[in-house]
């Protein structure tokens, strides 16, 4: 890690901005936008996901063909698969009542912030709340099952 | 061709805004997700960030294993925030306009130093306790709308797309019932 190429990080912070500038001009770091979609009263939405999972589809079905490995870390471009289990599923639900409550999802929370919704700071502030008591407790046990089995 | 005009307005009815600012915003949120994965070989997600952030304050060990990761998921954050912004300062504000942005009437406008900005109406006690929902569902859930939604979709991984059904199915039944028990906004 300590010689990643000198780009690594100002590479990730301009893809941030293209990130960041995408959820801000389609709406979807406006929390109303994203309930009316859940309540069909705008079904445009989806367009926002499902387009950038095609454009990042067609590179990483692309890049590995034009290149072995990344220039400035050295990973090979392989597909990250994350393995399948009950916790896909339940985490998958807790989110989802989550974002149907309140019409947040992480990235487009951070945009929210920079495009001025600064009341986004009590989704972010329970985000890390969330994200604290769970892993306070996935710790705790995985500390107790010292044979731990890795998962995840 | 023969455009049905009651067929037209079902349309319309359905896609109120059109469905050019959610396209062309999709692709740019592609486009930086592959702009990071061709520099850097990996497929960045946004709810990481929760818990490598948290490894600078605890050293528990569901944080720890985030450190390796913490500072570009710091920087990619802090990227995102600023997209955000460089959108107020552009079609939020007006200074730049396009037939493809169709700027909607959610929210209330106010004005800082002559940029545009925007704030939700959605009351604070939702946000914060649909966020803490969010925090615990996505870190077991091992993904968001950008991990499992953008990059896991993207790679066909079957994983990832039965996440999105999952919270996808339960987002539109919970913001149903919300609305039907009269919360708004």
């Amino acid at each position: 890690m300590a010689d990643r190429h000198p780009l690594f990080k100002p590479l990730i912070f301009v893809g941030g901005i293209v990130f960041g500038f995408g959820l801000g001009f389609s709406h979807m770091a406006r929390p109303e936008v994203v309930l009316n979609f859940l309540q069909f009263d705008d079904l445009g939405l989806p367009f926002v996901m499902f387009g950038a999972a095609i454009v990042s589809g067609v590179a990483f079905a692309l890049l590995p063909r034009i290149r072995d490995a990344a220039p400035f870390t050295g990973d090979p471009y392989e597909r990250r698969l994350k393995p399948f289990d009950r916790n896909v599923l339940v985490g998958g639900a807790v989110f989802g009542v989550g974002w149907g409550f309140s019409g947040i999802c992480p990235g487009a929370a951070y945009a929210s912030l920079g495009v001025g919704n600064v009341t986004i700071l009590w989704a972010l502030a329970g985000m890390f709340v969330g994200a604290y008591a769970q892993g306070y407790w996935r710790s705790r046990r995985q500390t107790r099952d010292t044979a731990a089995t890795g998962a995840d | 061709m023969v455009a049905d005009p009651v067929l037209l307005q079902a349309v319309a009815d359905l896609f109120p805004n059109g469905i050019s600012r959610y396209a062309v915003g999709g692709l740019l949120v592609g486009l930086g997700t592959v702009l990071i994965y061709i520099g850097t070989g990996i497929p960045a997600g946004a709810s990481t960030f929760l818990e490598s952030t948290l490894s600078y304050v605890s050293d528990q060990s569901r944080f720890q294993q985030y450190v390796g990761s913490r500072d570009w998921r710091l920087v990619f954050t802090v990227g995102v925030i600023l997209g955000g912004l460089a959108f107020a300062a552009t079609f939020q504000s007006g200074l730049v306009t396009s037939s493809l942005y169709e700027p909607g009437t959610t929210g209330q406008l106010y004005e800082v130093a002559g940029v545009t900005l925007w704030q939700t109406d959605v009351q604070p006690w939702r946000l914060f306790i649909g966020g803490i929902l969010v925090g615990i569902g996505t870190r077991i859930g091992k993904g968001c709308t950008s991990g499992h939604g953008v990059c896991g979709v993207g790679s066909a991984s079957k994983t990832s797309l039965a996440g999105v059904l999952t919270f996808l199915t339960v987002a539109v039944g919970t913001a149903q019932v919300v609305a039907a028990l009269g919360v708004s906004p």
